[in-house]
């Protein structure tokens, strides 16, 4: 590995900024009309966190595993890859969370929301909500254009920050397993938006951070 | 051994403004450049003349297959070739970049006039051979002229193979890379045991470690060089526009920031071709702008150092 050891991060940026965003717009494009269904279930994802019927773990990992799979495909291998030799790899580890989430959400019902304690779940709805609601404003607030905003389901970061949230309060016994690839993803996008100076580098990170640090102190074990 | 004393002599420079003489003559008045008067340096290793300002890819032509980027792009070729560029360099390193260069080439029918230099890169593989293939592929291009080893990575096995490939004519040159001052004792090492075309090394004003060793072994061993990252990712450029161009910058026939920044390092003797990265029409034209009218001294050199440290 000593060839990576004299790279810094920015020799690991590959493109501009210009092109890292336009890759939104470019996936919007391709995806839609995919956008009006997904921020339906979005919702309805958020309504169900509320509410809590018996389905509703089956229903996270279903909305969550559909998503986490669009965004291997229609971002990753079909979009990122073209600028990105790692993007393949990302493509990859989005259809393995996809399956992880099946296989605890769908198979085994380990996605079930736990009233572990309130303060637990306040966080888990408000960072669910602010990955489906309020994410997708930044890039258009960076001046950016609305062409080119982050979506649930459509862009990797607020699904990967929409999933950390579910994550947060599931009845899974150690979800460490289904928390590898999202806390990466966020240290990867954290790295590559810090790299172009994006005023948003640190959302990710955060994200993935507050996650942990909750799932740690909240006595989950 | 670098010979004690000057790292240039007064007669290069005597040199170089003689060949820039006659294209002063004929400089337009706009700072961009003409065919007809673009500086060249030989090739120490063969007396090939090559324009002194390439056109690097980096970043700037990693846009994927979006269409505009594209065709922004293939505008960027087309300036740089209207203006008398001839050097492309690119590496399988830069995502799509040899993708859009050959998509360029196609479009402006370019294939056969290009100066195409890339670079054989295997972090994730071994087969340098296959991947020269698949390089020579996007391009779109019989052959390449340059091919390097980047970074120096996997360097024992690459350079058997281009030297092997060298002999039997599918490449023209053979070289060696590094940026940002990496593995220079093993870079020197390597330019003192193989008999190396080119090398290629990042300098600029605020760069300049290998002034001291790597500049001058490659002209004791006779290799072109080629300046990579003159504007340090853009940077440096964007640090020196917030300050005035001195008004003497006239005297080298300097009429923006980026010619003052690129005339100093081809103003180094033993330097063949900067390569400076863009995705703007008007940067690549301000650009090649450096390669007609003056080029500094040794004197001139000193003064714009001078300059450029006390901003």
């Amino acid at each position: 590995m000593t060839v990576w050891s004299t790279y810094g991060l920015s020799d690991l940026l590959l493109f501009s900024p210009q092109t890292y965003y336009r890759l939104f717009e470019l996936a919007n494009r391709d995806a839609w009309p995919l956008q009006a269904f997904m921020l339906p279930m979005g919702l309805a994802l958020l309504f169900v966190l509320v509410r809590r019927p018996a389905w509703q773990g089956r229903f996270a990992a279903a909305v969550l595993a559909a998503s986490w799979l669009w965004v291997a495909w229609g971002y990753h291998w079909r979009r990122y890859a073209a600028i990105n030799w790692a993007a393949p790899w990302f493509a990859a580890g989005f259809a393995l969370e996809a399956l992880f989430l099946i296989w605890a959400g769908i198979f085994r019902n380990r996605l079930l929301r736990e009233p572990i304690s309130p303060a637990l779940c306040r966080t888990s709805v408000v960072l669910y909500g602010f990955a489906l609601l309020l994410y997708p404003f930044v890039n258009p607030l960076l001046g950016h254009g609305w062409a080119q905003v982050e979506l649930f389901g459509i862009a990797p970061d607020p699904t990967v920050m929409a999933t950390l949230g579910i994550l947060l309060t599931s009845n899974r016994k150690r979800p460490w397993i289904l928390m590898i690839i999202p806390v990466f993803w966020c240290a990867v996008s954290g790295a590559t938006l810090w790299a172009m100076a994006a005023p948003n580098a640190l959302i990710p990170p955060f994200a993935a951070i507050l996650t942990v640090l909750f799932l740690t102190v909240s006595g989950k074990r | 051994m670098t010979p004690p004393g000057p790292k240039y002599a007064r007669r290069d420079f005597l040199r170089l403004m003689a060949a820039a003489g006659a294209a002063a003559l004929l400089r337009p008045l706009t700072g961009a450049a003409q065919p007809h008067d673009v500086m060249t340096r030989p090739i120490p290793s063969s007396g090939e003349a090559l324009p002194v300002i390439g056109l690097g890819s980096w970043i700037t032509f990693n846009v994927g297959d979006d269409p505009a980027a594209r065709q922004n792009c293939a505008a960027v070729m087309e300036a740089f070739f209207a203006a008398g560029g001839a050097v492309i360099d690119s590496s399988p390193m830069y995502g799509s970049s040899m993708d859009v260069i050959g998509y360029g080439l196609a479009k402006l029918g370019r294939r056969e006039t290009v100066f195409a230099a890339d670079k054989v890169w295997t972090p994730f593989m071994t087969d340098g051979g296959a991947q020269i293939d698949e390089s020579r592929r996007r391009w779109g291009i019989r052959r390449f002229d340059l091919m390097q080893v980047h970074n120096l990575v996997d360097w024992e096995d690459h350079l058997p193979l281009l030297f092997e490939k060298k002999a039997d004519g599918e490449v023209r040159y053979v070289g060696i890379t590094t940026s940002e001052g990496r593995r220079h004792s093993e870079f020197e090492e390597v330019m003192r045991r193989h008999p190396l075309d080119f090398i290629q090394v990042s300098y600029n004003i605020r760069n300049r470690t290998v002034e001291e060793r790597i500049l001058p072994l490659a002209r004791d061993r006779g290799m072109a060089v080629i300046a990579n990252r003159p504007f340090q990712q853009g940077s440096l450029i964007d640090w020196a526009e917030r300050h005035p161009l001195p008004d003497w910058a006239a005297e080298i026939d300097c009429v923006n920031w980026a010619q003052f920044l690129l005339k100093f390092i081809i103003s180094h003797p033993a330097v063949t071709c900067a390569i400076p990265a863009t995705s703007r029409v008007d940067h690549v034209r301000e650009n090649m702008g450096a390669a007609t009218g003056d080029l500094p001294d040794a004197i001139m050199r000193r003064r714009m150092i001078a300059y450029v440290e006390q901003l």
